[in-house]
This record gives C-alpha cells, sequence and structure tokens, in this order.
C-alpha cells in the first residue's frame, strides 16, 4: 500500500495536501481497501465552511458506509464532480483521480494534529 | 506486522497467491475480495466464479435410522426422500425459533448434513443430545474442503472434467463423481442464485482439485469469488443469512420459510410451535424492501417506520450491484407485508421510502429450478416456494 511521504493524515484515514492557503483531501490507499468498491459520495457544495474534525461528507461502499472528516477548518472552494459518475476512481486512484474536495484554509494552517506518512503507517499497524 | 488468528483452510495459500484481502469470519481466515466485489458479483451473474467454502461444517449421520433420526430435527421433509436427494431445511428449537439453517443430503448408507460454519459447535452439540440410540454423528468439517462454481456457463466448464452426465444431474441433487480425477461429492447446489455445483472434497486433494479447475476456468474468465460478492449474490435472492435473517428469535414462518415447514409430517422439534403460529397468524414477516429515494442504502439494524413510528428493522441490506441502487430485507408486522406497501426506513439520521417487493430482488438468475432454467421461467422462481437457499 501506499502513502505518500509529501501528504499528512489522519486517524480517520483521510490524507490532505497542503499547497499554500488551499489544501487538497482524500482518502488513503488504506481505506479505500478497506471500504471495498465504492458506489456513491457525498460531498458538500462549493462554499460550504468545514471545520477540522467534523464531518464534511459520506462515503458508501458496496458493503459499509463511512463519514469523512475535515483535516483543516475552512472553506470548501472545488469538488471533483468526476466522482459523481465514476466513485471507482476512489479506489483506482485514492490519491490522484480520487480526490474529493479543496479548501481554503482558515487561518495559519495547523498541521499538528496530523501524522506523516511514517506515523500513520503505524497508526494503521504496519509499522514495526 | 499486526497478526490477526484463525484457521486456514486447505486453501489458504492459494487465496494470498491471488493476492485476496483475508479477513476473519467464524473462526476462519477467509478471502473477503480478490479483484473487487463488483466485478467478482458481476462475473458469477454472467460467466463463472469458484469459490472457497471449506469453513462450512460437515456432519455424517450414520445408522439404520439416520433419516428418521434427521426428520425429526428438521421441519422439512427428509423421510422419504431418496438417495442423492438434497434438502434445504431449518432446524427449529421446541419455541419454533431457528437454531441454524442446513442442507440435508441423503446418501443412502448415511445422512450427511451442511452447516453454517458461525454455527458449527451449537448445531453440533444440538443435534448430539437430540440423537436416538444407534444414530451417530462424525464431524467431519476439519477433514472436508468444499468448492463450489456457480454462474451461466457452470454446466458447460465442468463437463469436460467429469465423466458424470451433468444435464441428468438435476438442482438440489447429489452424486458421488471424479472431477479432474478427483472423488468428489457433487451436488447441483449453491447460494448465489445461479446454476452451478457444490463439489465437496477430501482437505488432501483440494489444492489439487483448486488447481485443475482455475486451469480449465482460466480461458473462460472464471474469477475466485470471495465472501463480500458471495453475500450480495445471496442477498440480491432473497436469501437468508443465519445471524441477520434468522436467528433463534424467528420461525421459519416470519422469515418466509414456510414452504420448507411440514406440519403433516411426524413430530419434529417445533413441530407444536410451528402450528400454533400458523393458525394464529403470523404477526411479522421478513419482506423485501425496494428503496426509492436515489443514492439510500440501508444497513442492517435500519429502523423501519410507518406514520413516524418504528413498525420493524432491517435484518440484511447492501447496495446491489445487479440492480444499482440500495434494498434491504426486513421484518415488518403481517398486515404491512403486502407487495407495494410503503414504508419509511431511518438511514443515519434521514428518512428514505420504499415499498415491500417480492422476493427475490433479482429475477435473471439461471439456477435450474424444476428442470428448468430459472430465466426462463423467472416467475415460477418469484419468492421462496421451492426455491432454496444455502449457505
Amino acid at each position: 500500500m501506499e502513502f505518500p511521504s509529501e501528504l499528512k493524515y489522519t486517524e480517520e484515514h483521510e490524507w490532505v495536501r497542503v499547497e499554500g492557503e488551499d489544501a487538497v483531501v482524500g482518502i488513503t490507499d488504506y481505506a479505500q481497501g478497506e471500504l471495498g468498491d465504492i458506489v456513491f459520495v457525498e460531498l458538500p457544495e462549493p462554499g460550504t465552511e468545514v471545520a477540522r474534525g467534523a464531518v464534511f461528507g459520506t462515503i458508501e461502499a458496496v458493503k459499509t458506509v463511512s463519514d469523512l472528516y475535515a483535516p483543516l477548518s475552512g472553506t470548501v472552494s472545488e469538488v471533483n464532480s468526476d466522482l459523481e459518475d465514476d466513485p471507482a476512481v476512489i479506489n483506482k486512484s485514492p490519491y490522484g483521480k480520487g480526490w474529493m474536495i479543496r479548501i481554503k484554509i482558515a487561518g495559519p494552517a495547523d498541521l499538528s494534529g496530523l501524522m506523516d506518512a511514517a506515523a500513520y503507517r503505524t497508526h494503521i499497524g504496519e509499522g514495526n | 506486522m499486526t497478526q490477526i488468528a484463525g484457521r486456514k483452510t486447505a486453501l489458504y495459500e492459494k487465496h494470498v497467491a491471488l493476492g485476496a484481502k483475508i479477513v476473519p469470519f467464524a473462526g476462519y481466515l477467509m478471502p473477503l475480495q480478490y479483484s473487487g466485489q463488483i466485478a467478482e458479483h458481476e462475473a458469477v451473474r454472467g460467466n463463472l466464479g469458484i469459490f472457497d467454502l471449506s469453513h462450512m461444517g460437515e456432519f455424517r449421520i450414520t445408522g439404520p435410522d439416520a433419516l428418521a433420526a434427521v426428520d425429526r430435527l428438521v421441519t422439512n421433509r427428509i423421510v422419504g426422500t431418496d438417495p442423492g436427494q438434497v434438502v434445504y431445511s431449518p432446524m427449529c428449537r421446541p419455541d419454533g425459533g431457528i437454531v441454524d439453517d442446513l442442507l440435508v443430503y441423503n446418501l443412502g448408507e448415511t445422512v450427511l448434513l451442511v452447516v453454517n460454519a458461525s454455527n458449527l459447535d451449537k448445531d453440533r452439540a444440538w443435534i448430539m443430545e437430540r440423537l436416538p440410540a444407534g444414530v451417530r454423528l462424525l464431524d467431519e468439517s476439519y477433514a472436508t474442503s468444499l468448492i463450489a462454481v456457480q454462474g451461466p456457463h457452470a454446466e458447460g466448464f465442468l463437463q469436460p472434467l467429469t465423466a458424470a452426465p451433468l444435464a441428468e444431474l438435476a438442482y438440489y441433487r447429489a452424486r458421488e463423481a471424479a472431477v479432474a480425477g478427483v472423488p468428489v461429492l457433487l451436488s447441483r447446489t449453491g447460494y448465489t442464485g445461479e446454476d452451478g455445483f457444490e463439489l465437496y472434497v477430501a482437505d488432501a486433494r483440494a489444492p489439487e482439485l483448486w488447481d485443475r479447475l482455475a486451469e480449465a476456468g482460466a480461458a473462460g474468465g472464471m474469477l475466485p469469488i470471495g465472501l463480500a460478492a458471495r453475500d450480495t449474490l445471496r442477498f440480491e435472492m432473497g436469501y437468508c443469512l443465519y445471524g441477520n435473517d434468522i436467528d433463534d428469535t424467528t420461525s421459519p414462518l416470519e422469515a418466509g420459510l414456510g414452504w420448507t415447514v411440514k406440519l403433516d409430517k411426524a413430530d419434529f422439534v417445533g413441530k407444536d410451535a410451528l402450528a400454533r403460529q400458523k393458525a394464529a397468524g403470523l404477526r411479522r414477516r421478513l419482506v423485501g424492501l425496494a428503496v426509492e429515494t436515489e443514492r439510500a442504502v440501508p444497513r442492517k439494524g435500519v429502523s423501519v417506520m410507518r406514520d413516524g413510528r418504528a413498525v420493524g428493522m432491517v435484518t440484511s441490506g447492501t447496495f446491489s450491484p445487479s440492480l444499482g441502487r440500495g434494498m434491504a430485507m426486513a421484518y415488518v408486522p403481517g398486515e404491512l407485508a403486502a407487495a407495494g406497501t410503503p414504508v419509511e426506513l431511518d438511514i443515519r439520521g434521514r428518512t428514505a421510502t420504499a415499498r415491500v417487493t417480492p422476493l427475490p430482488f433479482y429475477a435473471g438468475g439461471t439456477r435450474k429450478v424444476a428442470g428448468k432454467s430459472g430465466a426462463a421461467t423467472s416467475a415460477a422462481n418469484q419468492g421462496p416456494k421451492g426455491d432454496a437457499g444455502a449457505k
């Protein structure tokens, strides 16, 4: 399983890529593997405010459903519209074409609660 | 590395080599999926899939009165079957609740019972306490593997590998045969709604049999199928899953399995309670629910509502790959069980609408009910009349 080193990770298995004042969010390779085939994603509209640690959407797989948690606070600026017709892209490309939302970060980015790739690997039980 | 404990079937290394996602299930380490749940589900509906079901339990009942002894333990008719007949039946408690649902194989000299992995110890103890003198139970679960091949192309796939004439092996019949040179009990049964076979084989010969089947199936695109797809396939047929749709608090009459309850036969455990329940009328019934709200997927435990009041509960619910939407099996009050009855579902705080719908949800299955292809006689296959489920 892949966990790109330039990303930060949450305990709830989201990844975030900070690009200046913006953050792009998705779910990890581990999460997509645990969920199985994804059939629906429910994401907020652009303009919605999201709060760090709060639920911002839902991801529905064939056999289970899971909440999505915002890694940072801010305002949704963009939503991946490809996921409407092809949610399976999240399984195939969780870090690339399976990205979910772009957030304009509120205030200075507080990355303190987020894990790096090595810490995330330990979190999911892959570490030594 | 995280270690998970569990028994391994004789085919465990095959699943690992195929890249399966392995999960604990009923004390075993089983393949949940290989290439993906939807791809596997669609392969069985449209082509061919191979399953490792070796976690199931097998009990051999021996003694001159074996058939009668089993007949007294289960609700369906066992005495009067001929060798080679397979019977799907619940096994009930005196109060009519279901201990397990199982397959009964009349094998002439002996009777083979095939039970759910999750109920293996419970069933063995239950049965052994109730066998008369001279009838014994031999637990063959830990020496027996079970491989299923299921899909519309199953017969054409398997025929070149066996001298047994498969066109003459009817649904719910079984016989000894050699498949790819390996002796098996060959059973025309399954839990998918498609045509197919279940092959009971000694553990020692299982890896060889799996390899021969996989080689023969490669050219035609046969896929290995995990437990996730097994569940969506059985769900689309409305087949009960013990622990979800049936358990020791549900009677077969409530669960839509009345066709398996033969109240006109000699005494069996639960007969009086079931006869009384039938006479009194069913207070609740297991029904199918077709969800109307887009993108709403009900899951086990979701409340069924009418006029804002909870009146029932979802026992199995999922996204149905063949139908492309969420569906549910649920207990509802008897008066709400008619097809077309509207209900509401409370799914994670949001209300979705649904209607009672006949089972099976999926009408295109190719299993050979009553000697005909299922798809051609889909009207005859509606509901559980004579159409069995098995695990």
